[in-house]
């Protein structure tokens, strides 16, 4: 609803290939990808491990180098190289908040260090507002990371990331080491930061519910390769074709000894 | 070792398990007065991370770091307890096995996974190095690694989580044990292979009368492959239930990590969160609240 005049795209990829390795051992972990995630839309991606999901991720954050296809961040080709005005405009989430975050800095110096790189004075309010925007109490600020729960890490990442006001954040499987109870508290955080800071969110998960829960287009992957694109209804209903979409949906719904008997492995 | 498959029997009995740590702020007690009886079937321990769950499959297995006690630890007629620790590492593996939650830090890192495997099935049933290749190798196909060959010549860095889970799985499976205490043996799977290696277990369950204690954070799944759910909160059992009939679940921590899930929730709609109440701390279950009462007469 809220994207209905603004076709403009925020993420584009163009026939992305990354490959691993070379001759037999070669892997090709991202095999010609294309897809838009138009401005502040929630885009899934979704397969299981080694399906190249986290990836693309990385590739558009630059931490991958990809061989072959383009990126585009608001209309701009990346080049392999990535200058500071990109990291201001893109920033990522990871997975796991207990490896993401330097145990020996406090939370005030993990927020502070990327206004110190991109040359902003006022950190001082930055850092405060930041941590409202998360729901983090202010108490928290000096103190490290292990003195936090899961939870509470992950709301410092995502504050992290949101410090330098960027359009997109690049979200890689953010609830998978929470508990359920945390999980939702975070996915609402991440729904009310979307609506009222206007994001862009390329949501990375295994979790069929969570992407539809949470995205209105969901991309699935398999074996490097994007074998349907779904769109997500208001219900949060998609409507899957494609074989493999349909065993994973069967799958994320329990145990079922029949179904179980009857999976084929999709090479 | 031959148990009928009647789930009557009793396999296992626990009365009044507690496990308590030492620290600078005092005794921490990760498990408080749990009790329950298990036969040949499949319970599920549920809770969220710190609950206590993990720390009750250890100290069935005598893993335990902290300081252990109970009124009853009882497997097969054996009263754990009293087991020197010989005869405990004789039941260890051979009779309860367990599936730890990190097959990283479980795993021998400086020995390809083929020997590690081959030992501990050379060890646990005496057969010959040939004989014990073939079971290895067999029950890596059995929790379907495609290339059982080249998985035996790696070492754990070198595979990734979900094939050292499925490693870890297929070698406490070897010694057919009597009692599987499985910790989150699936978490690092993909949904499709985690049901797939759920099946294997089933499969001992059903055929072999083995006891399964599946110890997880994910309810629904549980709700569909389990038999009875036990769920934990903050040590104790705050509910023991029928897993078909989880959706009657009465306690309001059941209740609450069940409408926090995405999986029912309405798109748009923020997701319920666990409003946790100091009630369900005190909360003890009628069956230990004599011996509770005995103990403060005692002091």
């Amino acid at each position: 609803m809220i994207i209905e005049s603004q076709h403009k795209s925020a993420i584009e990829l163009d026939n992305l290939s990354i490959h691993f390795g070379s001759d037999e051992s070669l892997v090709k972990a991202v095999d010609q990808v294309s897809f838009n995630v138009p401005e502040q839309q929630s885009f899934g991606l979704v397969g299981e491990s080694g399906s190249g999901k986290s990836t693309i991720l990385r590739a558009l954050a630059g931490l991958n180098q990809h061989n072959d296809g383009n990126m585009f961040v608001e209309g701009e080709a990346l080049q392999s190289k990535r200058d500071k005005a990109f990291y201001k405009k893109v920033q990522m989430v990871f997975q796991d908040p207990y490896a993401s975050l330097h145990p020996r800095h406090t939370i005030d110096k993990i927020l502070a260090e990327p206004l110190a790189i991109h040359g902003f004075k006022d950190s001082e309010r930055r850092i405060a507002q930041v941590m409202e925007q998360v729901a983090l109490p202010s108490k928290f600020r000096f103190r490290y990371p292990h003195q936090l729960s899961g939870g509470q890490r992950q709301r410092v990442a995502i504050a992290r990331a949101l410090i330098l006001e960027p359009k997109i954040l690049l979200l890689d499987e953010p609830t998978s080491a929470l508990d359920v109870s945390i999980q939702a508290e975070i996915l609402n955080l991440l729904n009310r930061l979307r609506e009222e800071l206007s994001l862009t969110y390329l949501l990375v998960s295994h979790d069929l519910a969570v992407v539809s829960y949470m995205c209105e287009q969901v991309a699935v992957m398999q074996h490097g390769k994007l074998v349907e694109l779904l769109q997500v209804n208001s219900k949060g209903e998609t409507h899957a074709k494609h074989p493999y979409t349909i065993q994973l949906n069967l799958a994320s719904k329990g145990y079922d000894r029949k179904v179980i008997e009857e999976f084929i492995d999709h090479e | 070792m031959s148990h009928s498959n009647s789930s009557k029997n009793t396999l296992l009995e626990i009365e009044n398990l507690n496990v308590t740590f030492s620290s600078v702020h005092g005794p921490i007690q990760a498990v408080r007065n749990l009790s329950f009886k298990m036969g040949h079937e499949k319970i599920a321990i549920v809770g969220e991370s710190g609950s206590g769950k993990s720390q009750t499959g250890r100290a069935i297995l005598g893993l335990s770091e902290g300081n252990v006690s109970a009124d009853k630890l009882i497997f097969d007629g054996v009263d754990l307890q009293s087991l020197s620790t010989r005869d405990y590492r004789e039941i260890r593996g051979k009779r309860i096995s367990m599936i730890m939650q990190d097959p990283k830090y479980s795993l021998n890192p400086v020995m390809t996974v083929g020997k590690q495997m081959i030992e501990a099935c050379r060890i646990q049933m005496k057969v010959s190095k040939k004989e014990a290749i073939k079971r290895c190798m067999d029950m890596l196909e059995a929790v379907r690694i495609r290339n059982p060959q080249r998985v035996f010549n790696t070492y754990p860095h070198e595979v990734s989580g979900g094939m050292g889970q499925r490693i870890m799985i297929a070698m406490m499976l070897l010694s057919s044990p009597d009692l599987l205490i499985a910790d989150e043996p699936t978490s690092a799977l993909d949904v499709t292979v985690q049901l797939q290696v759920l099946a294997i277990m089933d499969d001992l369950v059903k055929e072999r009368g083995m006891g399964l204690i599946l110890v997880s954070h994910d309810l629904p799944l549980v709700a569909s492959f389990c038999d009875r759910i036990l769920v934990m909160y903050a040590g104790q059992i705050v509910e023991e239930i029928e897993a078909s009939k989880l959706n009657e679940a009465q306690h309001p921590y059941t209740r609450g990590l069940l409408s926090c899930l995405p999986n029912n929730a309405i798109k748009g709609q923020p997701l319920a969160t666990l409003q946790r109440q100091d009630s369900w701390l005190d909360e003890v279950p009628n069956r230990q609240e004599q011996d509770k009462n005995a103990q403060e007469s005692l002091v």
